[in-house]
């Protein structure tokens, strides 16, 4: 593989539910800055598992342990505050996840809100309007900021919500497969925009559509049975798949 | 069995709680008329005498309804420092963990407890700790009767609250962690916004069973039939005067303590109804 | 943009609150240790085949028992035998009455007239018990002239009532709607699908809503302190006055002399509540799975 400007790195990553099952195996990869990388794979495979990983989701749940590394710009997250990690890693769900009893505009600052940061009016008013325009909200919702945020159709709840974790200005973007309960149009918006947004993020997507890796991302990853099985440029892995699983899988020989 | 038979024998059967309300509203309308008819309404409502020297007869509820009041605020007023925090532990906490259900499991026996097993402990546990620390000098006072019922209310409030807490859904909170703040922040800026109607009516609901408790009550408020001066001072509930006296009174007397029945149970009713429209509204 | 706490701060806070809430958590969990602890300690003690075979002493024999040192002779037999005569004419009629009952209201339940009865229900239920013997002693206990076990047992029935409505109903509603569609599909009718499909369906939940309702009726006092009033020998007649076991702890309790009885009656009264309770949980767990 060529050589990469780095801002995530997995170094023998495994998570485990219990001792016996390990739903992610030795995933060693880099993720390079400023682009869209796409994880894909049948369900079960691991690969929502090992992006909340990367969130310390995993952290939440008495049950699960991450083994290994998980470097940001170097530093071994595993061994960070979750908070400082989160702070600057944000991740977006599968189902718009809007907090109903929060306004579009109280929902933008959530993050700020719940991490007990003080903003001044101006302060405030600047971010909802940046994001919202980031997110290509701002035209559809500025007349209607408090409002509340599950109001909203479902793709625009989804923008919403990569809105709120946009807010932050994270590094990272992890998205847990955001478009899978959308419409095509809402998804092609979506698609549209987190090319717009690699400029300012690295995007870290899960997908089983592998549709939407071909069309948004540089490089893809592909799971199977907890392990990377492939891991290339997006082009490279769908012309000319290296595993014999990659293949079956691209081919639809495989859930 | 035809089907229209047994839909009639359905039907006759659910007649009978409306008969049975119906039946309630209306004897105690009738038996507790004398009183009203005789003192007033708003007067025996108002009234604070309770004489029933033959001769001198004077009864009002003002004393009773106002005991009644204080001991059901006090009660929950004691009971939110223990409810809230059980509720936490079971819905969040430790939700779904072992150590949530045992604790649940001992939290709702408190609610199997018979209430004259409840007087009993207050009367000869509680009571001698209240006359040692001399807060008052019998013991028995509007105080010890709203700590016990404090407890007593405390698995109402708590199971309920959880139940709430717990049905914030998974993503929802989740996507809260995600953006980097600590479990109380979370739980107190998104939880309890988003269940605190919930979590409220719940209360409402305790509120309901304490205004109601009798034999509780009965045992260690005291059972002086005026105005409570203070919260260590002794009084009498609704439930108590009742419960004290109805075995003995007849006439006038008789039909007074029916008439206190009657507002007794309307303000439960009144706030039970309440306290499930909210939960109904509540739903997320 | 400055953080007004930094993360050690809010770090701090939440560690506090976590540890507040369980030690408060803990701290609820001591009342019914106290309170069981209390009650076994003093009660056990007094356990014998006497005291469950013998009803409560007359005033004389305490007297005379209290005159020469000697414990209080005598039990509770009365007691529990009055407590299973009211349960159990209570729960023959409230146990098929509230399940056809709650069965119309599942039903039936976007008319508004099941709608009405299950508000009323719940309205029921909310009503101090204290009222209900007052309703009682209005409506049996003036009529007949006396105070009597008959009168016990319908105030502990309209108690009951609600307790098996909801249970019935609650569980009647989340059974699988395929159920009812399967039968019906089967030619069954609406008499036929609830006797034989839906109602033993839901048997489980139906038991271990009337075995709440049990427990909840077994200890109430003040229905019975107007209506069952006591009575201090063993008897079996309906029309009389008849004792119970939470009115036999009353009379222990207002009795200086009787006092020593007053913990053995709690702790079989306890037990017996506790226990129906207990299983009752664990049924539903089981039957859950």
């Amino acid at each position: 593989m060529e050589k990469i400007n780095t801002i995530l790195e997995f170094n023998k990553t495994c998570v485990s539910y219990t001792q016996q099952t390990m739903a992610v195996k030795y995933v060693t990869a880099q993720i390079e800055k400023n682009s869209i990388t796409s994880i894909m794979g049948p369900s079960g495979c691991g690969k929502s598992t090992l992006l909340r990983a990367v969130n310390l989701m995993h952290k939440l749940y008495p049950n699960i342990r991450v083994e290994g590394e998980i470097l940001l710009n170097g530093e071994n997250i595993l061994s960070m505050n979750p908070i400082e990690v989160r702070r600057n890693i944000g991740m977006v769900f599968q189902r718009p996840t809007p907090f109903p009893t929060m306004s579009i505009k109280e929902n933008i600052l959530s993050g700020f809100t719940l991490n007990s940061i003080r903003l001044d009016k101006y302060q405030k008013e600047e971010i909802v309007e940046q994001t919202l325009k980031s997110v290509s909200l701002w035209e559809e919702v500025k007349d209607v900021l408090n409002k509340k945020g599950t109001f909203l159709s479902g793709g625009q709840q989804q923008r919403l919500c990569i809105a709120r974790a946009l807010a932050l200005k994270p590094q990272i973007l992890l998205m847990d497969e955001p478009t899978s309960a959308l419409d095509p149009i809402a998804t092609k918006h979506i698609e549209d925009l987190l090319i717009e947004l690699q400029k300012d993020v690295t995007i870290l997507i899960v997908t089983h559509n592998m549709g939407q890796a071909k069309r948004i991302s540089k490089h893809s990853m592909f799971m199977y049975l907890g392990e990377m099985v492939e891991y290339d440029l997006t082009e490279n892995m769908f012309t000319n798949p290296k595993d014999e699983r990659t293949k079956a899988y691209l081919t639809g020989q495989m859930g | 069995m035809g089907d229209k038979i047994f839909k009639i024998i359905l039907f006759i059967t659910a007649l009978i709680i409306p008969l049975i309300c119906g039946g309630i509203v209306y004897a105690l309308v009738t038996d507790a008329y004398q009183a009203f008819d005789y003192f007033g309404f708003f007067n025996f409502l108002t009234s604070t005498d309770w004489n029933y020297t033959e001769g001198q007869e004077q009864y009002g509820a003002m004393p009773f309804i106002i005991g009644t009041l204080m001991t059901t605020f006090l009660a929950l007023l004691f009971c939110i420092p223990f409810s809230l925090p059980v509720a936490l532990f079971c819905g969040e906490y430790f939700k779904g963990r072992k150590i949530a259900s045992i604790l649940s499991t001992v939290v709702d026996l408190l609610a199997g407890i018979p209430s004259i097993i409840y007087g009993l402990w207050g009367f000869f546990s509680l009571r001698p700790l209240i006359i040692s620390l001399n807060i008052s000098p019998q013991g028995s006072s509007i105080l010890t009767a709203s700590l016990v019922l404090a407890i007593m209310i405390v698995p109402y409030a708590a199971s309920l609250s959880s139940e709430f807490i717990k049905m914030i859904p998974d993503d929802i909170k989740e996507s809260a962690y995600s953006l980097g703040a600590t479990r109380w922040e979370i739980i107190h800026k998104l939880f309890f916004p988003i269940a605190g109607s919930g979590i409220f009516s719940s209360y409402i609901l305790a509120i309901g069973r304490a205004l109601g408790e009798t034999m509780t009550v009965t045992m260690l408020i005291g059972n002086t039939n005026a105005i409570p001066t203070s919260i260590t001072s002794t009084g009498n509930s609704m439930a108590s005067i009742i419960a004290n006296q109805f075995g003995e009174a007849d006439g006038l007397r008789l039909s007074s303590l029916i008439a206190i029945a009657l507002i007794l149970f309307l303000i439960t009713a009144i706030i039970n109804m309440i306290g499930k429209i909210m939960i109904k509204h509540s739903r997320i | 943009m400055k953080s007004n706490l930094n993360i050690k701060q809010r770090f701090f806070k939440d560690r506090s609150i976590f540890v507040i809430v369980c030690v408060f958590s803990l701290l609820s969990s001591i009342p019914l240790i106290a309170i069981l602890g209390e009650v076994f300690v003093k009660g056990i003690s007094q356990f014998s085949l006497s005291f469950f075979t013998l009803p409560t002493p007359t005033a004389y024999k305490v007297l005379k028992a209290v005159e020469q040192g000697l414990p209080i002779p005598g039990g509770i037999a009365n007691g529990i035998i009055g407590s299973m005569i009211m349960l159990l004419i209570a729960s023959a009629v409230a146990i098929p009455l509230g399940i056809l009952c709650g069965a119309y209201i599942a039903d039936n339940s976007k008319q508004r007239f099941a709608k009405f009865v299950s508000y009323l229900t719940d309205l029921l239920q909310g009503t101090p018990s204290v009222i209900i013997g007052i309703i009682t002693y209005i409506w049996i206990v003036i009529p007949m002239k006396t105070y009597s076990a008959l009168a016990g047992s319908i105030a502990l029935c309209i108690m009951m009532l609600p307790l098996i409505i909801r249970s019935t109903e609650e569980t009647l509603r989340i059974l699988p709607s395929s159920l009812k569609e399967a039968g019906l599909a089967l030619g069954a009718n609406k008499a036929k699908l609830m006797l034989k499909v839906q109602l033993p369906s839901a048997f489980g939940g139906i038991f271990t809503g009337i075995l709440l309702a049990i427990s909840r009726v077994i200890g109430e006092t003040a229905p019975l302190m107007f209506t069952a009033l006591g009575c201090s020998f063993i008897r079996l007649s309906l029309d009389k006055p008849i004792s119970a076991v939470p009115l036999l702890i009353w009379e222990f309790f207002n009795d200086p002399y009787q006092q020593e009885l007053i913990w053995g009656a709690s702790l079989f009264l306890l037990t017996f509540v506790l226990t129906l309770n207990l299983l009752s949980k664990y049924l539903t767990r089981k039957w859950k799975k």
